[in-house]
């Protein structure tokens, strides 16, 4: 009974929150209500007892990328109204397609049946036998540790290449240089000068 | 009465149908094109998480990692692109995008 409760409220809210982002005038409410949207996915996925990715959610998706979004979003200076102005002119368009696409997608859940021999790859221990964090780990770092190394991989990739694209060297801006540093000589810097008395430097 | 899993089935198939409609309704703003894809890679999410809830197999959420992997990688690109282009032309507006056309 609670668990239901706790689906159709996790469920509603996402839902709320997700078609706000689709419809905020502005894009700041918009990552908010992404963030919303994302808590409530986190909170479905506890429910399905699947919290290691739920806290993976929260962590990584809405402290990092979600944040990333907003930063952006402030960042950029963008007349947004300009941007939404088709906006009713895209609605009817964007209504059909995604009613069609929904009716589709009901159409597979209504037709939709498990192959009758199917095992599980990997059964999912009893929750009284392990967590859900060591048994995802157990399989992650073993048999799917190639998949692993390939996500870092992707991950190291996008890094480079983020930073690739947005680092630019400002040409009036003075950089350090080590090598000229380390290559100075007493020669080059130090000048010793007999001043006269009562005489400046000219 | 029970949540199934057609329920949680449901729940991902109407936020993927929200992104969708998100792409078609903001068009022209890149960044809301990019929050309706994270909408539909999480509703990708849910579905697989659900079903490796009810099929008692742990591989679905393996597979729920790698694309929350796929998705952080593809926000960081996408942004910096944006932010790149909009220093580049001062507007991101989708439409105007066309320097590759000739």
């Amino acid at each position: 009974m609670l668990a239901a409760f706790f689906f159709y409220l996790f469920a509603t809210v996402c839902i709320g929150a997700a078609f706000m982002v689709v419809a905020a005038k502005n894009p700041v409410h918009a990552v908010l209500f992404l963030i919303l949207a994302f808590f409530n996915a986190a909170g479905l996925f506890v429910l399905l007892g699947a919290e290691f990715l739920a806290m993976i959610l929260v962590v990584v998706y809405v402290g990092a990328v979600l944040v990333l979004f907003l930063f952006v979003v402030m960042m950029l200076d963008i007349d947004f109204a300009e941007l939404r102005a088709g906006f009713l002119r895209y609605l009817p368009v964007g209504a059909v397609v995604g009613l069609v696409l929904l009716v589709e997608l009901v159409f597979i859940l209504l037709a939709w049946v498990t192959a009758p021999d199917i095992a599980a790859q990997a059964p999912t221990p009893a929750a009284a036998q392990m967590s859900n964090t060591e048994a995802l780990g157990r399989i992650l770092y073993t048999r799917y540790v190639y998949l692993f190394q390939a996500a870092g991989l992707i991950l190291l990739v996008a890094m480079v290449g983020a930073i690739v694209l947005t680092l630019h060297h400002k040409r009036y801006v003075r950089r350090q240089s080590i090598a000229e540093q380390v290559g100075r000589t007493r020669e080059d810097s130090v000048e010793l000068v007999e001043v006269e008395s009562g005489r400046g430097l000219t | 009465m029970t949540i199934g899993l057609s329920h949680y089935l449901t729940v991902a198939a109407i936020l993927f149908t929200l992104g969708i409609f998100g792409i078609f309704l903001n068009r022209k703003n890149v960044i809301v094109i990019l929050m309706s894809i994270e909408l539909m890679l999480l509703a990708v999410n849910i579905n697989l998480v659900a079903f490796s809830a009810f099929q008692g197999d742990l591989v679905g959420q393996v597979f729920a990692m790698i694309v929350l992997t796929v998705a952080a990688a593809e926000a960081a690109i996408g942004l910096a692109i944006v932010v790149v282009y909009f220093r580049n032309r001062g507007t991101i507006d989708v439409a105007e995008i066309d320097l590759l056309k000739g």
